[in-house]
């Protein structure tokens, strides 16, 4: 019944049309198992949320996706191919942009630096021309570096695109590391936990900004998040985990009223 | 007075050449454990390498010479060529790269996630191997290196400061290209790790492996690139070494001396390692002038040490490393 309402939901954003195929996906550590046969699927221009009680496996699933962790079992299917198992730097140059959990920035460069690293895929001069500086190198870090400062006024940290993030605020590392993503020009961006340790009003810009990141770019969105007033009122659709287990998928309407959904959080005997 | 005043700029300057020299042995080390966290043991054998590899290749020499003709009961020693000295340094250079994707396809890539002293041993295990190596290759003999580098005392120097001060210098025309070539090697070094792809990186890795890995940095290509470019060093600082003193299994020992630098300048910073080779090299050439005739001679082998004990007490992360914070 939910898959079918499930199926009909098409995104505010984009053409609806599935970007990414998880099928089966179980993923074991020794003995632990940590994901269970979870299939879901993500379409393109959506915003897309994971959510589940700590431990049900919300972490290692975006870990998956992007290529940090290798599931044992399952097929992993992007924009209709089928994706070998791949180390994380060869799913970033597909297109899979992500943050992480605990800020992973360049902490000793500086704002600029660490977005302009974000567009390290999508430069293509060679080794020789870029040690020698050649014509074409430097043309294109300057092509880089405009569409850099158009991300830093994007996120509004113009004030300290020449500070060391090292010594940055916490919320203001966050932009950052949102705005290193974003500089990859993902097709899809993985956001581990934005809003983890933000206050309301930190909270409140970080919405706006996946909402304007989704809108003005299409950019598909998956991101993992505690918070579940936020978490209802920007997500398309939403997987609830638990245990390493797919508990419940579907719009924030339907995963409201879901007796699993509800189990799991209130915390009712399994 | 005024005597012994210019005597001791004279014994300074000097200093400042070999303190140069130090430095430049020091860099490799301070590259490769920028972007890997790895202690190379092996950087003072790799300069050696470089070093025998150059004289190797410019007289034309068969590698593995001794090693074939007791296989084969052959006779050869010399392919009978004299290779110019850029051909043979462009080609050096090329092998230091090779020895570099050797590192990262035997070693590193077996001990990724390891304990940096896991690493470190590992590096203490290629220094040996490299030696012994080095040697079945180019044999162990002294060789002097017969590059056109310019030698000897500098007249324009002595001239002009006698004429000036009454006083001539006496200045290695060698110490003075060596220092050319280091200033040339660390200013395009900084500019290529402050505004290229690859520079950038380089940097990234060096703070965090994970976030490299998700803007799409290839670790193992980094890597490559890192121990290439400390090989590159360490050849430059074997030129001099090797002008200097003739290529022999000494040359490694020297990497001894870049240790007190690397304490002094922080093992992280290039600009420390430049700056700590410079005191090192001034000041114990000049604590030998002054103090020779109280306490007797010989203080340059033990100087640089002390020097370093005493930083070691009072500023542990060197001049420029970054601060060691550990929170109980």
């Amino acid at each position: 019944m939910s898959d079918k309402a499930n199926s009909e939901a098409k995104p505010k954003n984009g053409s609806g049309e599935i970007l990414m195929e998880l099928k089966g996906i179980s993923l074991r550590f020794g003995g632990v198992l940590a994901i269970s046969d979870v299939s879901f699927d993500i379409k393109e221009g959506e915003i897309r949320a994971i959510i589940g009680p700590n431990g049900a496996g919300k972490s290692s699933m975006l870990n998956v996706i992007s290529g940090f962790y290798h599931p044992q079992e399952g097929e992993i299917w992007f924009r209709g191919e089928r994706r070998p198992s791949m180390r994380p730097h060869r799913v970033a140059a597909q297109g899979i942009a992500r943050t992480f959990q605990n800020i992973a920035l360049f902490k000793r460069m500086t704002t600029l630096d660490n977005i302009m690293t974000g567009r390290m895929t999508l430069m293509k001069s060679s080794f020789a021309a870029q040690a020698l500086w050649w014509g074409p190198a430097e043309r294109e870090e300057t092509e880089h570096r405009e569409k850099a400062e158009r991300i830093i006024d994007f996120l509004g940290i113009q004030a300290i695109r020449k500070i060391p993030v090292g010594t940055l605020p916490y919320g203001l590392q966050k932009r950052v590391e949102l705005g290193r993503a974003l500089a990859a020009e993902p097709k899809l961006l993985l956001l581990d936990e934005p809003m983890a340790g933000m206050n309301v009003e930190e909270k409140e810009d970080m919405s706006r900004f996946i909402l304007d990141v989704n809108d003005e770019f299409g950019t598909t969105i998956a991101l993992i998040e505690h918070d579940m007033g936020v978490v209802m009122d920007i997500s398309d659709r939403i997987v609830v985990m638990d245990y390493g287990k797919k508990i419940g998928d579907g719009r924030p309407a339907e995963i409201r009223n879901n007796q699993h959904v509800i189990d799991a959080y209130l915390g009712v005997a399994h | 007075m005024v005597e012994q005043l210019l005597y001791a700029i004279e014994v300074s300057l000097n200093g400042l050449m070999t303190g140069i020299l130090y430095s430049l042995v020091a860099l490799g080390f301070v590259l490769i454990f920028k972007a890997s966290g790895v202690f190379n043991y092996a950087q003072g054998i790799m300069v050696l390498f470089a070093a025998l590899t150059l004289v190797g290749l410019q007289a034309g020499q068969v590698p593995f010479a001794h090693l074939i003709n007791a296989v084969f009961g052959t006779r050869i020693y010399s392919f009978g060529w004299n290779l110019p000295a850029i051909a043979a340094i462009a080609l050096s250079a090329m092998v230091m790269v090779v020895l570099a994707m050797a590192v990262e396809k035997f070693i590193l890539k077996f001990l990724v996630h390891q304990e940096p002293v896991i690493l470190f041993m590992a590096t203490i295990g290629l220094a040996y191997f490299l030696e012994g190596f080095g040697e079945l290759m180019w044999g162990g003999e002294i060789k002097p290196l017969d590059l056109p580098l310019p030698v000897g005392i500098s007249d324009t120097i002595e001239s002009a400061t006698f004429e000036r001060f009454g006083y001539g210098f006496f200045i290695d025309k060698l110490d003075i290209a060596a220092a050319c070539v280091a200033a040339v090697l660390v200013l395009s070094l900084v500019l290529f790790f402050q505004y290229s792809k690859i520079g950038r990186a380089l940097r990234a890795v060096a703070d965090d492996h994970q976030a490299a890995l998700s803007v799409g940095i290839s670790l193992r290509y980094i890597w490559v690139v890192i121990w290439s470019i400390a090989g590159i060093v360490g050849l430059a600082a074997g030129i001099m070494w090797g002008a200097k003193s003739g290529v022999q299994f000494s040359l490694s020992l020297i990497a001894l001396k870049a240790l007190p630098v690397l304490m002094l300048g922080g093992f992280t910073s290039i600009p420390g390692a430049i700056l700590g080779g410079i005191i090192i090299g001034v000041g114990e050439k000049l604590f030998d002038f002054f103090m020779n005739p109280i306490i007797g001679g010989a203080t340059e082998n033990w100087f640089a040490y002390m020097l370093a004990l005493i930083f070691l007490v009072f500023r542990p992360q060197g001049l420029f490393g970054e601060r060691i914070i550990e929170r109980v």
